[in-house]
């Protein structure tokens, strides 16, 4: 199992449309996804789910990643959170 | 003959609204109205055929969402058609769609309970949150969560409805609009909404008459009622009577042929008969509307009015989020200009701070409020900014009353312009600055204020409002909102001579702009560019294109020296009839 920490970079937040992104990301990859906030643990498979995390910029979330493919599914979507979602 | 006062003076059926897209309609109700699911828990006996229909339901509503996706993505901006996105994915989200499974499997529910009940338990953590973007949220669910319901109860979309109906409802959701316009649609009347509500501005870009916000609507007309829109001055007449009938009809086809005469216009430009261009620029209230003013022929953006973002956003956008929007604006009206007034705040709109004014329109509003919130004021100046590299945007400050709320502005600005130097952002060295002329002190000092700016544009809601120290709002006092008053007139006037001794750009926004009453008197008193709402721009290109300058001199030299506003009209009156131009009537 794989574990990270990230934070909300992007001024805007976990807004639709990176949640999307995120759903679709996580979707290619075949190991359990969650998504931790608040006591909140969210599967990252799901957009009904992500989409109901809050979360502001500046906030913190801790990814899981477990399964074969974790690694990879790991780096793709850290990557996608440290770049702040590609926006301002 | 009477006129729409006398006519709605005497009415005991009507029903004020909001004007939302001008046109006069008259038709069949069609009650459009969200029937609350009756959602059954009854057992599951087959588990099989359950699951069938599930599928069968999710397909549907896929085959209804990606419709509805593809004119959002036509019609609207990518942010608002990114909620139709999250929706269809909603559809295919395997985590839900397993729960639906397991949960009908075990539980021997009926999947439409299952449905309801699924999804209203994330809804509800949603609508926990903190968050007020989150709760929104909740709202753009319920769409979802409502359709695989109807769906799965086998009730087919509303959106089939008799042709030539006039859709009243509570209130529509963007995906209602958009179905609906399809299906020949003549007119929408809702509850709630203003001018910046969904079913406002797709009636508008698609030129269907609308008011909104009548409040209770839906109380008073029944399912196949007759009812008149008239969407020039917001009035909906119910069962209307002979008189009414034959008024409106008359109207209606004159607006016919009107708008079958308008469409030559559309390319040419707003030229006197002697030559004199007049420039006819769009108010625009939503990014959404740039559509529309692209297609009327416009010269550009006379009036961003940016308060509209936080009306509709419902909390102040962030400098990122304003340089996207006004950036977008920018390039799809490039080559021609686009105006971005601050945040007008204040009066009657957007209520920023819970302080109470027991004056609030002699209170703290537009440059006031701005000046006070510096921080507010520069992430706009700073969006602004970075946003006018494609050198056409303009920057209007509104409710200046004195020379030192322009100049403490200025310095703003420059203290703006020298962070982004700083910090290496480009923008435009040119970027220009002007004022709303709409405090009658302003008006008093315009060649003093002219000095300090680029440009000047005169607002006539306000300025008429505070010259005549009249409210238009309050039935007691509204006849003295008096467009045509000399008193308005010759500030007008006064405004436009002492702008030009200084060279500077005069232009004309507010509803006066619109009303082809006022236009030769206008053109005559030495306007020559007005900003009005995109639809209105054909009709008042049409009335400039009869016209002689020479002539309107003399028309504007006459009313200057009335005593009345009906003297005044009654000259402008005169002036159609003796240069046998066929008014749009009091249509606008």
């Amino acid at each position: 199992m794989i574990e990270k920490i990230v934070k909300i970079k992007n001024k805007a937040g976990l807004h639709t449309r990176p949640a999307a992104t995120i759903v679709k990301l996580a979707s290619k990859y075949k190991c359990e996804f969650f998504i931790a906030k608040d006591g909140l643990n969210i599967n990252g498979k799901s957009i009904i789910g992500v989409m109901t995390l809050a979360a502001e910029t500046g906030s913190e979330l801790i990814l899981t990643f477990e399964g074969e493919d974790e690694q990879l599914a790991s780096d793709e979507i850290t990557d996608f959170f440290n770049r702040g979602f590609d926006e301002p | 003959m009477k006129t729409f006062k006398h006519i709605y003076k005497d009415a005991k059926n009507k029903i004020h609204g909001i004007a939302a897209a001008p046109g006069i309609v008259i038709g069949k109700v069609y009650l459009f109205t969200k029937e609350k699911l009756e959602i059954s828990d009854g057992e599951v006996t087959n588990f099989e055929e359950a699951k069938r229909n599930l599928e069968e339901a999710l397909k549907q509503s896929k085959k209804e969402l990606t419709k509805v996706f593809s004119i959002a993505r036509e019609k609207m901006d990518e942010t608002r058609a990114a909620i139709f996105e999250a929706q269809m994915m909603i559809l295919d989200d395997p985590i839900l769609l397993k729960a639906f499974e397991e949960r009908i499997e075990r539980e021997k529910k009926q999947p439409e309970y299952v449905v309801f009940d699924e999804i209203t338990k994330y809804q509800d953590i949603m609508r926990h949150s903190k968050e007020p973007y989150i709760k929104e949220r909740a709202h753009d669910i319920d769409d979802i969560k409502n359709r695989i319901i109807r769906n799965l109860q086998k009730k087919r979309w509303q959106s089939k409805i008799a042709a030539d109906a006039i859709v009243v409802s509570d209130m529509l959701t963007p995906a209602d609009t958009l179905l609906l316009s399809r299906s020949n649609v003549k007119g929408f009347v809702t509850d709630h909404g203003g001018l910046t509500s969904h079913a406002a501005i797709i009636s508008r870009s698609l030129n269907i008459p609308a008011v909104v916000g009548t409040h209770d609507i839906t109380k008073h007309v029944k399912e196949d009622d007759t009812i008149i829109v008239d969407g020039f001055h917001g009035y909906v007449l119910i069962n209307p009577t002979k008189e009414q009938t034959e008024f409106f009809t008359k109207k209606f086809q004159h607006l016919v042929e009107l708008q079958k005469g308008l469409e030559e216009f559309k390319d040419k430009p707003a030229l006197t008969k002697d030559g004199r261009e007049i420039l006819l620029y769009a108010n625009v209230d939503v990014s959404g509307e740039i559509d529309i003013v692209v297609t009327s022929g416009a010269n550009g953006i006379g009036l961003y009015r940016t308060e509209q973002i936080l009306e509709e956003l419902s909390e102040f956008p962030t400098e990122e989020e304003q340089v996207k929007i006004y950036s977008n604006l920018s390039s799809r009206i490039y080559p021609n200009t686009l105006t971005i007034r601050a945040f007008d705040i204040g009066g009657d709109k957007f209520k920023l701070l819970e302080i109470y004014e027991a004056n609030p329109f002699l209170g703290l509003r537009g440059i006031r409020l701005l000046l006070e919130n510096p921080t507010l004021f520069k992430t706009q100046i700073r969006a602004v900014l970075k946003a006018s590299n494609n050198k056409n945007i303009r920057f209007m400050l509104p409710m200046v009353s004195t020379i030192m709320e322009i100049k403490r502005a200025k310095e703003i600005i420059e203290e703006c312009k020298d962070e982004l130097k700083k910090e290496n952002h480009s923008f435009d060295k040119h970027f220009m600055i002007g004022i709303m002329v709409e405090v009658p002190a302003a008006a008093v000092m315009t060649k003093e204020l002219s000095k300090e700016v680029d440009f000047l544009s005169i607002g006539t809601n306000d300025l008429i409002q505070y010259l005549m120290a009249v409210d238009r709002g309050n039935d007691l006092v509204s006849d003295l909102y008096q467009e045509f008053s000399p008193a308005v007139i010759r500030t007008i006037y006064h405004i436009i001579t002492q702008a030009k001794e200084s060279k500077k750009e005069i232009s004309f926004c507010g509803e006066m702009a619109a009303d082809t009453l006022a236009i030769p008197l206008l053109v005559g008193l030495g306007v020559t560019s007005l900003s009005m709402s995109p639809s209105t721009i054909p009709y008042a290109k049409r009335i400039i294109r009869y016209l002689n300058y020479a002539h309107t001199k003399q028309l504007a030299k006459d009313c200057l020296s009335c005593s009345t506003e009906v003297e005044v009209i009654h000259l402008i009156e005169k002036f159609f009839k003796e240069h046998s131009i066929t008014r749009t009537r009091q249509i606008i």
